[in-house]
């Protein structure tokens, strides 16, 4: 368990290394530093005066490692809209998403596990199709549609959630609903099809013919395995969130990470937009790594490194 | 003294695509308390529908029809599912053919052979474990106590049907029901499971229902014989019967093919049954052998009538020799 | 009895139209290429014609509504089936051009990965991890952003950016493809490795390709219109589904139907693709699993 750690470990810091070049080389060359710096309508001397003062003249490879040198110290360097430190609007911010992509998250799993089971329980019965049927429909759904339709549901008809901002809990239950949404149906499939062939399994059948509970024979036996693939997409899936936060938080003006790209990317704010992908990279990272590491302990097979 | 268990006509129907599939047709057997009945007869004639049956573990798209199935005292076929689940495991057991995929690969053995007794005896962990530990030693495994730690994927083929064999016996099961137990391991470790399922049965002395193909198990475990061919049981008696004096031309066709040690000479022809097995779906008009038969006669298109002879029964228009 | 066996092609359109998502999926396609393919005959009016005098106008159920415009106006008084029917168009085209350039992509490191083994493959694994890493939304609208959005550089983008899942898929069903024998015969031949790749491995494949195919076009549909929903994908006056509930947002209040027209339309749209692939999924391998 130890060495496989380790090697997963190593392997992770090498993508963040690859990913973090990627992007700093795929956004400088989308877009002029020296320009934004210089704002609209600047003087062509004015920015040439600015590419030399901040060394943007220099290589993109230099440029690459004294950006990643300073950020490995903890410095994202100043907002060219907001004016203050990167590394504070995203310490600010961060929570707000995480709240928000982890009680999506959450909220999936609370729909798709029961309904994706059930489903297994009753393959190809009217249950069965019911909820492939709900898994289609919601896999079609914009989710920016979705939420305007939440909004005029719950806002404008109803009046029992304000429209937008951050204040209170009742401010993430629509973003959540229409995060959450967009994921579920995935969790749900895969766990209707890993239960299907869990439940056909022969230590399921092992454990029926040893008169064990209905409960244990389902969620002790036929669950857990069936429950391998799901913790990888989840981690997956919340990577996706974290990414899919920016249209939501932006329609309903929740003040978290994803509402900030949005407006670092309006405004070309280079430094921010840059920290932020940086973030749900590194993020995303994490969680498929840590993935990996819980499945290891789901699956005593997947231990050998 | 009545049986352990009775059957009588025993009836198991699966519903496929192409029709209604009569996989177990009228079947009836006796076991007595203590002693070994083996159903033998080729792939697909219904043995292992026949032990799901019992165990009441028929796959979703089948159902069971019997005259009378009492097990123990317990009518099974009027139990409720609740009733029958709280026999499996305690007074009832099974052992499958696949020991590789019939443990659950996510926890250790000690987990699951603890949490059969925990479920059916309560007690402790402790006293659990302290059983599990004394089983499989009891199924020749060393290190018992090390063993119970393990997950399925560190155990070989033949030590996980071991493992197998113990947790049927975790609740001390006046019956195992054993559906090809020893078909997917090596030739060598087959004889030392069969050795070791006979030993256990003297020890504990519970009957045992083992379902092969392989009458060359039968001749070394068998008490009682049932021959199965298509659905129906078309011989039974004691194994002597059986062997010394197959009435049925399938049962002498396939006790034609087990090699005999010191009599079949190496390069010698082994008896083969020409043919295959019908097709079961639909009804079977007469005898379902004749096809395959070198004594068919025209009064093999009707029904066959059942012979008996002190205990020893069989379904074929030829009565005794 | 040979005449009693159906022919395989009987068999397979016999499964393809009793497959009901399968049926419903094509006729809803069929429907939107139609509509994209023959706009200009389909529309009733001009979308990009602005009157003015007849801004907001509701649909026809609506008792302020009328014939002259089924779908009613939007803000600056253009009609709103014509823009509907255009911005089927719109979808189609970048859903298809973004298939085609990130399965290009996509398919060939996975052939090459699955094919080859070893170094290349421990590469190419790496690179689609890395890209699996990258949020695709944040950079697909940071370059959108920077570089200026249109048409041309949404599908470039997209098409450069969601490869992934074609590489991940055809690595797999290359490694298994390359186990079989007739790929070895193939081999044994002294058929170049180009050969063997493009006929024997890639025609094996096929199905599987098929079905990320169209999961991978619709998931360009939709975010193209969230990119535009955004304001950072297509720009006006394009009639992208996308960029119209944007463009309605400001009126949802009291006309929810100029958000709820394009928001079917694109959901219809997923949906039937959606039903396609996993169609083409069931009729490929019937028995479940392939």
């Amino acid at each position: 368990m130890l060495g496989f750690a380790v090697r997963r470990i190593a392997l992770a810091l090498a993508v963040a290394l690859a990913v973090s070049a990627a992007s700093f080389i795929l956004l400088r060359l989308s877009g002029d530093v020296a320009t934004a710096i210089a704002g609209e309508g600047a003087r062509a001397e004015d920015i040439a005066f600015v590419r030399k003062a901040y060394g943007l003249d220099r290589p993109l490879v230099v440029q690459y490692a004294e950006w990643l040198s300073n950020t490995l110290r903890g410095d994202f360097g100043t907002s060219l809209y907001f004016k203050t430190e990167v590394i504070g609007l995203v310490a600010d911010k961060l929570p707000v998403t995480l709240v928000l992509g982890l009680a999506s998250i959450l909220f999936a799993l609370a729909v798709s596990l029961p309904l994706g089971i059930l489903a297994a329980l009753h393959p190809n019965t009217w249950i069965d199709r019911l909820c492939l049927a709900l898994a289609v429909l919601g896999q079609a759904l914009p989710n920016f549609f979705f939420a305007l339709c939440l909004i005029l549901l719950f806002s404008i008809t109803l009046r029992w959630l304000p429209v937008s901002g951050t204040g209170t809990w009742q401010h993430f239950v629509m973003p959540t609903l229409a995060l959450g949404y967009y994921v579920a149906p995935a969790f749900m499939r895969l766990v209707r099809a890993g239960m299907i062939e869990t439940l056909a399994a022969d230590y399921v059948r092992t454990a029926r013919a040893s008169g064990l509970s209905p409960a244990s024979v389902v969620f002790k036996h036929a669950l857990r395995n069936a429950l391998i693939p799901v913790v990888a997409l989840a981690a997956v899936q919340l990577g996706f969130l974290l990414g899919g936060s920016i249209v939501v938080e932006t329609i309903f003006a929740l003040d978290g990470l994803g509402y900030l790209a949005y407006q670092s990317i309006t405004y070309k704010d280079f430094p921010t937009t840059q920290a932020v992908v940086l973030l749900l990279s590194v993020v995303y990272i994490f969680l498929t790594l840590a993935a990996d590491l819980v499945n290891a302990w789901l699956d005593p097979r997947l231990r050998v490194a | 003294m009545s049986a352990l268990l009775s059957v009588e006509g025993l009836t198991v129907d699966l519903a496929v695509p192409a029709g209604t599939l009569h996989a177990v047709r009228d079947v009836s057997f006796e076991v007595a308390r203590g002693e070994t009945l083996c159903v033998v007869g080729e792939s697909g004639c219904g043995k292992s529908m026949t032990a799901l049956a019992l165990m009441g573990l028929l796959p979703r798209n089948a159902r069971r029809r019997a005259r009378r199935l009492v097990f123990d005292g317990v009518d099974l076929a009027a139990a409720s599912p609740a009733r029958t689940n709280a026999l499996r495991g305690a007074k009832l057991s099974m052992i499958f053919q696949e020991p590789m995929t019939a443990l659950n690969p996510a926890y250790t053995i000690g987990n699951q052979l603890c949490e059969v007794y925990r479920r059916h005896k309560g007690g402790s962990r402790a006293a659990a474990r302290e059983r599990a530990a004394f089983l499989l030693g009891k199924v020749g495994i060393a290190a018992a106590g090390e063993r119970l730690g393990q997950y399925p994927h560190q155990l070989s083929g033949g030590l996980r049907q071991r493992v197998m064999i113990a947790m049927a016996l975790m609740c001390g099961p006046s019956l195992i029901v054993a559906d090809e137990p020893t078909t997917a391991l090596d030739v060598t470790i087959q004889a030392q499971i069969l050795k070791l399922l006979k030993d256990l049965q003297a020890e504990f002395g519970m009957a045992l229902v083992l379902i092969t193909h392989d009458l060359g198990v039968v001749a070394r475990i068998a008490d009682r014989v049932a021959v199965m061919y298509a659905g129906e049981v078309v011989e039974r008696g004691t194994a002597a019967q059986v062997f010394a004096a197959p009435r049925h031309p399938y049962t002498a066709g396939l006790i034609d093919c087990i090699p005999v040690p010191g009599r079949t000479k190496p390069g010698e022809r082994l008896g083969a049954i020409p043919g295959t097995v019908p097709a079961l779906v639909g009804t079977i008009e007469g005898c379902a052998f004749r096809q395959r038969c070198a004594f068919a006669q025209p009064a093999c298109a009707s029904a066959p009538p059942v012979h008996a002879d002190a205990g020893h029964e069989w379904a074929c228009v030829r009565g005794a020799a | 009895m040979d005449a009693a066996l159906p022919s395989r092609s009987s068999v397979l359109r016999s499964r393809i139209l009793g497959h009901a998502g399968l049926m419903t999926g094509l006729v809803l396609l069929a429907a939107a290429l139609v509509c994209a393919i023959f706009a200009p005959l389909l529309s009733p009016h001009d979308p990009y014609f602005q009157d003015l005098s007849a801004r907001l106008v509701p649909p026809v159920w609506h008792p302020r509504g009328d014939w002259l415009h089924p779908l009613g106006t939007d803000n600056l008084g253009r009609d709103y089936l014509s823009r509907t029917i255009y911005g089927a168009r719109v979808s189609l085209l970048i859903g298809l051009s973004v298939m085609v350039v990130s399965g290009l992509i996509g398919t060939a490191m996975g052939l090459a990965a699955g094919y080859f083994g070893g170094r290349t493959d421990m590469v190419v694994s790496f690179v689609v991890t890395a890209r699996l890493a990258m949020p695709v939304v944040l950079v697909a609208l940071a370059v959108v952003a920077l570089v200026g959005g249109s048409l041309v550089v949404v599908i470039a983008v997209l098409g450069l950016l969601k490869w992934d899942r074609f590489a991940v898929v055809m690595r797999a069903a290359t490694q298994q493809a390359r186990a079989q024998d007739y790929v070895a015969a193939a081999k044994a031949t002294g058929a170049s490795t180009f050969r063997v790749l493009l006929g024997e491995v890639l025609p094996n494949i096929l199905p599987q390709l098929v079905v990320v195919a169209t999961l991978e076009m619709a998931s360009a549909i939709l975010l193209e219109a969230a990119l535009s929903f955004l304001g950072l994908g297509v720009q006006p006056p394009l009639p992208s589904w996308g960029l119209m509930v944007s463009e309605a947002k400001a009126y949802m209040f009291f006309s929810f139907w100029m958000i709820a027209i394009p928001g079917t339309a694109l959901g219809l749209l997923v949906l039937a693709i959606n039903l396609v692939g996993d169609g083409i999924r069931d009729v490929a391998a019937p028995e479940g699993r392939a």
